[in-house]
């Protein structure tokens, strides 16, 4: 027994010559190596499956003819169109709807009528407490003519790009609201 | 007969001890509704479980006519209810099953907090609860998807932009629950293989746990 001791109190003085690694340690390495490497190649491909949707890269939408400009009233009007759209292995149209308008100078805009707080859909002049406004049935939130959020809803509803041609307007994608700020 | 088969099994297998583990143990007297009535409340985490089978149970069986499709699910929802024998009952099991699922969940929970049983040392046993608690409202909303009616559709829209509005990481988490820029065809797919597969899987491992430190760590005392 007092000799196991000795050699644990002078082995501090005593280190191994050689640094090499052990048998162990290489068989560790290389197993754990070979697991690491096996693990991946069964892990990786379902990571990269699972998240393909969104990198799959979205190009800018077409411009669709949606209304005629002299239709066009400084009151909102809804006008609906049709978009096709790829999902996943169908293709089919979506059917959108857009409040369009033209303020005091003209200006031809058009709000997307997705509600910004929780994504239903809000209606023109359909509540009778709050007249000339946009309103959703949901939580109650309420904009301006411009869009601009008075309650429940963080942002401004969104706009729709818009082109004119031909005296027809025409809507793009769905960008940020860019006329609610004009409001003072 | 049947003693024979059992007693030749277990010959060669020792099956005993097992089933007597799992099964074969004290029920305190405290939590014994036949001594105290209101030990009633004690059977609201047994009641989870029991209904939790039968959504297994049910759910297997919804499978055998439902289609996670988005052209097909709502006509096969509606075959299944109208048209097959008993269809409206499993369905109504299933359907009725998860609400009440939650329910008893959560008067377990009330039945936990109240009763202390959350302290040392089962405070482990309180965040694998908690675990079991987000899986099965994450089976609840998965499920919620699937019958592809308006209600479900607009649902999701909304629970999606709930998801969305997380920060940082809100649009990459929405687009990666509905598989795309739209809820569509591969929302519905995704939400059936994680309603019927991962989800469950992730339970039962949990359910596991939650059962295994319950028998470690012995039923809380009496208040």
């Amino acid at each position: 027994m007092s000799s196991h001791n000795d050699q644990q109190d002078i082995w501090p003085e005593q280190p191994p010559s050689r640094k090499e690694m052990s048998r162990r340690q290489f068989l560790t390495y290389t197993l754990g190596g070979a697991t690491a490497f096996m693990g991946a190649g069964t892990i990786l491909p379902m990571v990269r499956f699972v998240v393909d949707p969104i990198l799959h890269k979205k190009g800018a939408g077409d411009f669709i003819k949606v209304a005629e400009i002299s239709k066009i009233t400084e009151e909102p009007q809804e006008f609906t169109f049709e978009l096709k759209q790829k999902d996943g292995w169908y293709d089919s149209t979506a059917t959108l709807t857009a409040w369009i308008r033209k303020d005091a100078k003209g200006d031809i805009y058009a709000l997307s009528p997705i509600c910004k707080h929780l994504g239903c859909t809000v209606g023109w002049n359909n509540d009778k407490a709050h007249p000339d406004e946009y309103h959703c049935p949901c939580h109650g939130a309420r904009y301006t003519k411009l869009g601009k959020n008075l309650e429940v809803a963080p942002k401004p509803l969104d706009q729709y790009k818009t082109k004119f041609d031909n005296g027809w307007v025409l809507l793009g994608d769905i960008v940020p609201n860019t006329v609610a700020s004009e409001e003072a | 007969m049947f003693k024979n088969v059992y007693n030749w099994i277990d010959e060669r297998l020792d099956v005993t001890p097992i089933w007597r583990d799992v099964a074969d143990h004290e029920v305190p007297e405290h939590v014994n509704p036949a001594h105290h009535f209101s030990a009633f409340v004690y059977c609201f985490g047994g009641l989870t479980f029991f209904i939790t089978v039968i959504q297994i149970l049910s759910g297997m069986f919804l499978t055998m006519y439902y289609v996670p499709d988005i052209i097909n699910a709502y006509a096969s929802v509606e075959y299944l209810q109208s048209s097959v024998a008993f269809g409206q009952i499993v369905r109504g099991m299933h359907h009725w099953g998860a609400s009440l699922v939650i329910v008893m969940m959560f008067l377990h929970t009330m039945r936990v907090f109240f009763t202390g049983s959350y302290k040392a040392p089962r405070e482990m046993n309180w965040v694998v609860g908690m675990l079991i608690f987000f899986v099965m409202l994450g089976l609840g909303l998965t499920g919620y998807l699937l019958p592809w009616d308006n209600k479900a559709y607009f649902a999701t829209k909304v629970t999606l932009e709930i998801a969305n509005s997380v920060p940082v990481m809100g649009p990459v988490l929405k687009e990666l629950m509905q598989g795309g820029t739209i809820v569509g065809a591969e929302t519905l797919t995704r939400f059936f293989a994680l309603h019927v597969f991962f989800l469950p899987a992730v339970l039962l491992s949990l359910l596991v746990g939650h059962f295994i430190m319950i028998r470690r760590q012995g039923i809380s005392g009496p208040l």
